[in-house]
């Protein structure tokens, strides 16, 4: 297709971008990389040292990690769940010709474009207050005592608002794939005896293969990093109850003043995402070979 | 068993109405092929039969039972689409097998089966591929497979070769029709090539706008066409018509002949004309010829014929294979009455 002479240009036309983007990336790494080696606390400026490990070992032996650590991925796990399963109903649903079908997409869709700080500020002080939300009234209403969910169900409420957002991202990943689906393959599998729930199972999940897999994969990567919805509801607490990994590193930078501290904690972050990564790769990323 | 039966079936969508009160009997073991112009209907028709779509109105029987209300599955019929739709994600065994496993056969009877399904269709050698690393041809003999497996009491084709190239299209017609003649199973077949129809039917039922225009053999077909749709539509290049005075003399308003029926001459003939344009496709030449106050013929003269564009030549047709039309487009006198 080239030749060596454009092949060469093209990479020197490449070059200003691609430099751009290492440096963008590999700097702040390499910075975070030297300061979690560093005895560095914003409150004793001028006095940073080198640490050694010191900086991990206080990191991962601090009780709120292992803590942490479960909160996130129970987090990641759970909105995988609920937004892939729920998703896959909606976009079934959704496919099904109805009535009004464009404004009932656009609204189904329309959580995907509210801001995490708004809808998690919608879900805390409009559903779950316990006592102006919807939740408590409808509880009220059935005679029964309303629940405070930030504070008894604080893990669980995140899972919720947080599934919440992301379930229109799967929703309409799933039902584009959805729409793609040959109409003569599920006639075919009609004609072969295949009852609904079969053809479902033998014919449309593993159409839709390759799009959980890219759902999963671009959520994964999301889901590792929430933040905003737990600093706006439950402030990673009570306790440690719903602090993830990037809500404790947040504590130990900029509530402890930790720098070096916090660094080791986003390396460790770093590495833990990697380790999901390629375990997903591992295990669903045949899919996404042609 | 393999009889087909259709009572006063229709078919409308919204408000438009694709198949009106149709009638069609389907013998056992009949090749059958529905043909016809694209929107014509057939492939609405063939699906009804399959179950794919409900009738409006009216009765589909197989073998005497009331089949009407049945889910495809339970008719007992295959379908070959014309996307072949095979599943892209199993291999060309788990396909043919798909229909088996659906049936609850034991694994055994599946794997002889479809053993012996690729042995018929020469598919042996790429059981373990997928669809899509097939040639449009084996996707084609898997679609087949998919469908005999199954010991259908009739097969049902949707347009199965329009997807492939001229040459192989050649091939799998003949495939199909030694497959028939193999199983001995009904075959209903849907297509626009009226040559496909032509070639490989027992019986044509040519269909225009929801109604069947006329059923059946090729050669009745191509003898005595019933109107003017059917005798356009079968044979190719296609039948000459000759209106205004020219008919008129005949008491006819529409004269038909075929170009294969007329015989030229350079001296004397019915008609005069100036060659136009020369096909010469070696076995054949097809003369487009400007016949003043008629307009163009098209003459079919021997493959080795030396005419040149503007050359002066007499047609008239042959005795007896002339084809006389009324108003209303019926044909009022077969080919032989008039000469």
């Amino acid at each position: 297709m080239a030749t060596m002479h454009t092949r060469s240009i093209a990479r020197l036309m490449m070059a200003p971008s691609v430099i751009l983007l290492l440096g963008w990336m590999l700097i702040p790494l390499s910075m975070t990389l030297y300061f979690s080696f560093l005895r560095y606390n914003l409150l004793m400026p001028g006095m940073e040292d080198w640490a050694g490990v010191f900086n991990y070992e206080y990191f991962v032996t601090d009780p709120a990690f292992v803590t942490a650590l479960v909160n996130t991925l129970v987090l990641v796990g759970s909105v995988l769940v609920i937004s892939v399963g729920g998703g896959l109903l909606m976009a079934l649903l959704l496919n099904q010709p109805i009535f009004g079908q464009g404004i009932v997409r656009l609204l189904v869709i329309a959580p995907f474009f509210v801001m995490p700080t708004v809808s998690a500020l919608v879900w805390k002080n409009m559903f779950m207050h316990p006592v102006y939300g919807l939740f408590a009234s409808l509880a009220h209403g059935l005679g029964l005592p309303a629940i405070d969910w930030l504070s008894s169900a604080p893990l669980l409420s995140i899972i919720l608002i947080v599934s919440w957002q992301w379930l229109p991202f799967a929703a309409l990943i799933l039902l584009t794939a959805l729409q793609s689906l040959d109409e003569e393959q599920m006639e075919a599998a009609e004609m072969d005896g295949a009852s609904a729930v079969r053809r479902f199972a033998h014919i449309t999940l593993p159409h839709l293969a390759r799009a959980i897999t890219v759902v999963i994969l671009i959520e994964t990567i999301f889901l590792l990093s929430v933040f905003a919805e737990i600093l706006v509801t439950t402030s990673g607490g009570p306790g440690y109850d719903s602090t993830n990994l990037s809500y404790l590193i947040y504590t130990q930078a900029l509530l402890q003043f930790d720098v070096g501290g916090a660094s080791a904690g986003g390396i460790i972050a770093v590495i833990l995402a990697n380790i999901v990564a390629i375990f997903l790769i591992r295990l669903i990323g045949k899919n996404l070979e042609t | 068993m393999g009889n087909i039966r259709l009572s006063n079936v229709s078919k409308t969508f919204g408000t438009q109405e694709v198949i009106r009160d149709l009638n069609l009997n389907i013998e056992d073991g009949e090749f059958v092929v529905f043909v016809g112009p694209s929107g014509c209907g057939k492939s609405t028709l063939l699906r009804l039969i399959a179950g794919l779509e409900d009738v409006s109105d009216g009765r589909i029987e197989i073998n005497g039972a009331d089949v009407t209300d049945l889910a495809p599955a339970r008719r007992g019929l295959s379908m070959v689409f014309q996307s072949y739709a095979l599943y892209p994600h199993m291999s060309v065994r788990s396909n043919i097998a798909f229909p088996l496993r659906m049936a609850g056969l034991d694994k055994a009877a599946i794997d002889r089966k479809v053993a012996e399904a690729a042995r018929v269709l020469n598919l042996t050698d790429y059981l373990t591929r997928k669809p899509r690393q097939l040639s449009g041809g084996q996707r084609q003999r898997v679609a087949i497979g998919r469908a005999i497996v199954r010991e259908p009491t009739a097969f049902l084709f949707d347009e199965p070769l329009s997807n492939l190239d001229a040459a192989l299209r050649v091939n799998m017609r003949l495939e199909i029709s030694e497959l028939h003649q193999q199983l001995g199973t009904t075959m209903i077949y849907v297509t626009h090539d009226q040559i496909e129809a032509m070639t490989m039917a027992d019986k044509i039922v040519v269909l225009n706008k929801g109604v069947v225009e006329q059923v059946g053999s090729p050669m009745e077909l191509y003898r005595t066409p019933a109107n003017l749709f059917v005798a356009g539509f079968i044979g190719s290049p296609r039948m000459n018509f000759i209106n205004g005075n020219e008919a008129a003399k005949v008491g006819a308003s529409v004269i038909g002949v075929r170009p294969e029926h007329m015989t030229m001459s350079p001296d004397d003939g019915r008609w005069c004309g100036e060659v136009g344009v020369a096909e010469h496709l070696g076995s054949d030449t097809f003369l487009h010829v400007k016949v003043d106050g008629i307009g163009q013929i098209t003459a079919r003269a021997p493959g080795e014929i030396d005419l040149r564009h503007g050359e002066k030549i007499f047609l008239s047709p042959e005795p007896g294979k002339m084809h006389l039309f009324g108003q209303n487009g019926e044909i009022v006198s077969a080919s032989g009455a008039v000469s």
